[in-house]
């Protein structure tokens, strides 16, 4: 066997699965979990980085592997879109493992040693689905990825809240999971062939096709998040460990991205315009809602949980958008909105991870997970504070950083859908626009809320010890994010020539050599629009060196220290500081029909006066409500099944045989 | 050919009283007396099965018969009565249903029992195969007995006459079960009525009786 990136990477993932069996040794034992296992699962993440990027540059490699049922062994396969969103896993494990080596500690909940083997399974498996290339190979791969997260997320599994979580989560998961299987036997068109290759090779009438992908969207969209299954998303976040949340919305919701863009660019090669139209709607809608309930949370693990529905919601819209040029045949706008999309992805999962990480130092120093109590934390957690203002720049989507390269290729590819040859999407294509930009302003304000409320101003509960800031381990783990971060910001041709390759290979055309150079992106021609990521950054650092400067030096020793003016209130104490929720009032507002809200405002006279909101999710009581009413309905009929009567009991499988053998007769 | 008749009337003649006990059983109010039924029931099996053996020439029936009797009629009474008597139950009557409606019940099943073995005896070259329909509506009785009981105690024994129906059902449809299987079936009755006599105690202690009302309480609402 030689030493082939797909090698490389298998064995890759039997390290991590052994580096989890190691963790059992002694599970109880932090150090030898926390400071050996763990970070040797972080080289190993970096290790696949590696070998991913070498294969998205490399040739297509196909293996079978001869374990699983009998005459149904796993086919895997490592092309440039796999071996991208490696890369993905890959990059964003590194720091988020080196988190956690410093992260976990004893407790009441599941022990060190058993976390990290649940932890390195799901690394594993998520590699697994990526690298799947029949039906059984992937589901396989995604139920225990499934699997191994909720066990992650119930860590603490004697909370009932974080119980209820986890069992909406794997619910949905399933529900998904059965969805997908479903696509799947409608992809293999009759030839009862399970392998990815038959399913390419399978001539599926139109309307087929649309059933197949109907199932995808709808199996990997509830991992996804997609409206309006995306309800277990606001509840797991907050029930698990930060890390786990992290590896969740960064890279786990990225393998739904994976197996959406693998069903309908690669198994389903005649794409339909009007697939497009449909994911480019459910993802904007996806995206605004998302925003809109980010900005209104008080809590700062399901704010970012809220964010993530938002992200997955414009990485969806640019799929759909892609499927849309594709299906009108214009393959290399099709291209620019795929590497828009994808490029997001790559980014989501750089910032999202990061400043999930960030909640988990913050509530480790302060143990406090609602942002009406935090504040101040600024001159505490100063490392933690300077990545979170890193990471929430990149997640706003401002320039030098990589998330403005992404949106804004995505904008850039929303503003070339007038060219579209169909009426009815030209004047919508406006809306659509107003949608994004709408959600990401939005995203933004949500952003400048978090860092806000958090980072600055003074502590809002005086009681509490000052904080600390995060330890070595985490504070390595946070440093890792933010660089890739900033990077992928200033060196955008790395990872646009990368999806170059991975375009020729789904879609038959790219933005080509001339689209990105090491100095400026131009996507379609310099003419329309074109961005210098590292004149701009370097125009910024001198614009922030000048001023830092001038401040410093000319103005140093001028500066008075006295009361200030206190507008007439004799007495201020920090928790007159503006609130998460006076903050997000304004929005509440504005969007108020997508609120179902219940407020509790004091009257003049109470002695306690007390400020309470409450806001729900409308699609709960929509969707998922009746849903419950009908299963507890159908319940308690069943259930008059049980008497606790042993003889009924027993007349009952005396009347089942009579029946059966009266059947035969 | 008289002595294979007389074998077969002897067999049917068997089959008979063993369709007896088993309407005897499920009418019986005592659980003693439910006891020495049960073994008369398996002595009856005994002899019977030892007859078909005579008869056909089946060697291990023989011993077929021989375990049945160290069992059925020997090992199994002997640790229900020491159960009755550590459980202070001896004297126990039962409620039951009411007597003649159990016993019409019992006849259908017996009428059912017969038609169902009808296509199936038709089959079978054994000469005690007319005896299958008995051996079905025995283990029907049984399982009527199980219902209409509330005391553990009885159950039990109302199972372990199922056993006998089956093991009847064996020897006359087929000339008896491998001897790997049957030796299984009677180490598992056997270990079955340990480890219920094991539960009886734990019923007990939980609920001050052996009446079965009791478990209702378990259910969850």
């Amino acid at each position: 066997m030689s030493l082939t990136p797909l090698s490389i990477i298998l064995a890759l993932v039997l390290a991590w699965f052994a580096v989890g069996l190691l963790g059992l040794i002694a599970p109880r034992n932090v150090a030898w979990v926390g400071r050996t296992l763990f970070p040797l699962g972080a080289a190993m993440g970096l290790a696949m980085a590696v070998a991913a990027v070498l294969a998205i540059f490399g040739a297509t490699e196909t293996r079978i592997l001869a374990i699983g049922l009998p005459d149904l062994p796993m086919h895997l396969r490592l092309d440039a879109l796999s071996a991208f969103f490696l890369a993905l896993i890959g990059v964003t494990t590194t720091g988020i493992s080196l988190f956690a080596a410093g992260y976990f500690r004893g407790g009441d909940g599941t022990a060190p040693g058993l976390m990290g083997l649940q932890y390195h399974v799901f690394l594993a498996s998520m590699a697994m689905v990526v690298l799947a290339d029949d039906a059984f190979a992937f589901m396989v791969a995604w139920e225990t990825m499934a699997l191994s997260s909720y066990f992650l997320v119930t860590t603490q599994h004697r909370v009932p809240e974080v119980q209820s979580a986890g069992f909406l989560y794997l619910l949905l998961a399933h529900i998904g999971a059965i969805s997908l299987l479903l696509c799947f036997g409608v992809l293999q068109g009759g030839s009862w062939q399970f392998t990815f290759d038959a399913m390419r090779a399978a001539d599926l009438a139109p309307a087929w096709a649309s059933v197949a992908f109907g199932l995808a969207l709808f199996g990997f969209g509830a991992k996804a998040g997609l409206l309006p299954l995306h309800v277990w998303l606001p509840e797991a976040h907050p029930a698990a460990p930060s890390p786990v949340s992290a590896l969740m919305s960064g890279v786990m919701l990225k393998t739904a991205i994976y197996g959406m863009v693998r069903v309908s660019f690669d198994l389903l090669p005649h794409t339909q315009w009007r697939w497009g139209v449909v994911v480019m709607v459910v993802g904007g809608l996806t995206g605004l809602f998302g925003a809109v309930f980010a900005a209104v949370q008080s809590d700062m693990k399901r704010l970012l949980a809220y964010s993530s529905i938002e992200n997955i919601g414009l990485i969806f819209s640019g799929l759909g958008l892609a499927l849309l040029f594709r299906g009108m045949g214009m393959g290399t706008l099709s291209a620019l909105a795929l590497a828009a999309t994808l490029y997001h992805c790559l980014n989501h999962a750089q910032f999202k991870s990061l400043l999930f990480l960030v909640t988990g130092s913050v509530m480790h120093a302060t143990g406090e997970r609602s942002l009406g109590k935090l504040g101040g934390l600024l001159r505490h957690m100063p490392w933690v504070a300077g990545m979170a203002l890193i990471g929430t720049l990149a997640m706003a989507g401002l320039p030098p950083l990589n998330g403005f390269v992404s949106e804004w290729l995505l904008l850039q590819s929303y503003l070339l859908t007038p060219s579209l040859p169909h009426t009815l999407i030209n004047m919508l294509a406006p809306l659509g626009v107003a949608v994004f930009a709408l959600t990401t302003a939005l995203a933004s304000y949500v952003l400048v809320k978090f860092f806000g409320v958090i980072f600055l101003g003074q502590s809002r509960e005086p009681t509490a010890p000052p904080a600390r800031d995060a330890g070595l381990l985490e504070r390595a783990g946070l440093i890792w994010l933010a660089a890739t971060s900033v990077l992928l910001g200033l060196l955008p041709v790395l990872v646009l020539r990368a999806l170059d390759r991975v375009n020729l290979e789904l879609i038959g055309s790219s933005l080509g050599e001339r689209a990105a150079t090491w100095w400026s992106v131009m996507p379609l021609s310099s003419e329309r629009a074109s961005y210098s990521p590292l004149a701009l950054g370097i125009g910024i650092l001198v614009c922030v060196a000048l001023t830092f400067l001038l401040v410093r030096r000319l103005y140093h020793g001028r500066i008075r220290l006295c009361t200030p003016w206190g507008c007439g209130y004799p007495q201020w104490t920090p928790r007159m500081q503006d609130t998460a929720e006076g903050f997000g009032q304004p929005i509440r507002r504005v969007f108020e029909p997508f609120f179902e809200v219940q407020r509790q405002t004091p009257t003049a006279f109470d002695s306690a006066p007390k400020y309470r909101v409450v806001v729900t999710d409308r699609w709960w009581g929509l969707i998922y409500a009746p849903i419950i009413r009908l299963v507890q309905m159908l319940s308690r009929w069943v259930s008059f099944l049980q008497q606790g009567n042993i003889s009924l009991y027993l007349l009952y499988s005396f009347a089942t045989l009579l029946t059966l053998l009266a059947f035969v007769l | 050919m008289l002595k294979l008749s007389l074998a077969s009337q002897l067999i049917h003649f068997g089959a008979a009283l063993l369709l007896l006990t088993a309407f005897a059983m499920l009418t019986q109010r005592r659980v003693l007396s439910l006891v020495n039924l049960f073994a008369w029931q398996g002595l009856i099996l005994s002899v019977s099965t030892a007859v078909v053996a005579y008869s056909s020439v089946q060697h291990h029936l023989y011993v077929s018969a021989a375990l049945s009797l160290l069992l059925k009629v020997i090992l199994l009474p002997l640790i229900l009565r020491r159960l009755l008597k550590r459980l202070n139950v001896r004297w126990d009557n039962e409620t039951l249903l009411s007597v003649p409606t159990t016993m019409l019940v019992g006849i259908v099943l017996v009428v059912f029992a017969f038609s169902l073995a009808q296509p199936i005896a038709e089959l079978s070259t054994s000469i005690a195969r007319s005896t299958l329909g008995i051996a079905l509506a025995v283990v029907m009785l049984s399982f009527l007995m199980m219902i209409t009981r509330r005391k553990a105690v009885s159950q039990v024994i109302g199972f372990l006459a199922m056993e006998n129906g089956l093991f009847f059902a064996a020897t006359s449809a087929t000339y008896g079960m491998p001897m790997v299987v049957e030796l299984g079936v009677a180490l598992d009755v056997l270990v079955g009525t340990l480890i219920l006599g094991v539960f009886f105690f734990q019923i007990r202690e939980q609920f001050d009786s052996l009446d079965l009302q009791h478990l209702e309480q378990l259910k969850e609402d």
